[in-house]
């Protein structure tokens, strides 16, 4: 009951829909399918949610380090999740959209997430500053052509590159600093990118087999009773 | 004179917004000079706003939208009982939280494996794997139009070859990279140089961006100096 249903529920879950891409009476269990795994994935979200608050519900309660924080956390999720669901302030009645224009809801993503979450991005710039310093150092044959291929496309892809090289004849245009971030992106880029694209697809068909097989049982945890 | 109002209304909720938005873009800032209260704080908000944010955009596009509207339809539509499997799959989730029958939520999760596997298993196949070897597999050779040879797009294309066959050689490691083998292996590895460097130069350029869209936030938007 334990193992031997999930691994059954897998079998023939994935060999239903590798069948399906053969059979056209059932070709589109795919995307019904993908209607129960959005379902699924609500439920899944909202024993996250569940688990975000026992743990900083915790923290309040002991007082432990930090305790402070997770209060802050825990009444920001709630506010969200009553104006969210009251769908405060939107305009018209209860079947508006919780995302209509004026709504709090709306309100609180333009002036608190997106601020904040573009913002936690942009400092990644400063640790990548840092990063390229450490990485721009041609300490041997691979190093120096990660960091002449990524100059030269940070230099095409900005004015500055043209302004360098602008002045190099039209015969020779491919070695303007632009042409040539162009040129790598569309070969030696490409090359390199379908090799590991290719590479992660005959990995993905590995271990998806495996997963169906039942050979990978990683995922259903260390419980060994049938 | 209503409409001054309500102009003069939405522009200070405009303002109070913004001056929220701008704290919390320097709060996160403030993470350059060191971990600090403040950063933190900000931290807090960004984790319990952004985790009721995606519960309430989830609920609503998932079971409102695809689960409730779809079993209990609008007038003329026809109930699609299917939806079911997929809301008893997301309750037997929820089990997790039992001690005693916790184990009933590997079902719902084995599904997801299945599902996934199944599905991404094809996908990956056909498109990263064979649409890729089938693109590589070109005449070399470019024409123009005039049959004259394009010596510079040809050029690209022996790159594009050379770099997939000895990028796929470096991934293959069930032979020893020796030899001639070997020599291919380390052919493959400068193309993937090339490409990682193109992607680090891509990824620097795009944190850059934000972090020139949050400082014209402030400096713009909020003091309006420009």
């Amino acid at each position: 009951m334990r193992r031997n249903i999930p691994l059954a529920v897998t079998f023939v879950v994935g060999m239903l829909l590798i069948v399906s891409v053969f059979l056209p009476p059932i070709e589109t269990i795919g995307e019904d399918f993908g209607v129960f795994f959005s379902i699924i994935a609500v439920f899944a979200f909202f024993l996250g949610g569940g688990n975000l608050i026992k743990v900083h519900f915790g923290k309040i309660m002991k007082k432990s380090n930090d305790w402070e924080f997770s209060l802050v956390t825990v009444v920001g999720f709630f506010a969200m999740l009553i104006i969210g669901l009251f769908k405060i302030g939107a305009p018209g009645d209860i079947s508006t959209s919780v995302t209509a224009e004026g709504s709090y809801f709306q309100e609180m993503f333009v002036y608190l997430i997106n601020p904040l979450q573009s913002t936690m991005y942009a400092l990644l710039a400063f640790f990548v500053a840092s990063a390229s310093y450490r990485a721009f150092r041609a300490k041997n044959r691979e190093a120096t052509i990660l960091l002449v291929a990524a100059f030269i496309i940070l230099l095409g892809r900005t004015p500055l590159g043209m302004m360098l090289t602008g002045w190099i004849p039209e015969s020779f245009s491919i070695f303007q600093v632009p042409n040539l971030a162009v040129w790598i992106m569309n070969s030696p880029n490409l090359a390199g990118q379908r090799a590991i694209m290719i590479g992660i697809s005959l990995g993905v068909v590995a271990m998806s087999l495996r997963l169906i097989l039942g050979i990978e049982r990683t995922y259903l945890g260390g419980d060994d009773k049938g | 004179m209503s409409l001054i109002l309500a102009r003069k209304e939405k522009r200070s909720s405009m303002d109070i917004g913004m001056f929220f938005a701008a704290l919390l873009t320097l709060g996160i800032f403030s993470f350059l000079y060191k971990d600090n209260p403040v950063y933190k704080v900000c931290e807090a908000i960004f984790v319990g706003v952004s985790a009721g944010f995606w519960a309430i955009t989830y609920f609503f596009d998932n079971i409102h939208k695809k689960f409730w509207l779809g079993v209990f339809p609008q007038e003329g539509d026809s109930p699609d009982y299917w939806l079911w499997g997929g809301a008893i799959l997301g309750f037997l989730m929820l089990l997790r939280i039992s001690n005693k029958i916790g184990w009933i939520a590997r079902w719902p999760l084995s599904f997801i494996v299945g599902a996934t596997a199944g599905l991404y298993m094809m996908l990956y196949f056909v498109s990263n794997a064979l649409n890729q070897v089938a693109d590589t597999m070109m005449p070399i050779v470019a024409y123009a139009s005039d049959n004259s040879v394009l010596w510079l797009d040809t050029f690209g294309n022996f790159i594009v070859v050379l770099g997939v066959v000895t990028g796929l050689i470096y991934f293959f490691f069930s032979k020893e990279h020796k030899g001639l083998f070997g020599t291919g292996a380390q052919v493959g590895t400068w193309f993937l140089m090339i490409t990682f460097g193109a992607s680090f130069g891509y990824t620097v350029m795009s944190r850059m961006s934000l972090l020139i869209g949050r400082l014209d936030f402030l400096f713009g938007d909020w003091l309006g100096l420009f």
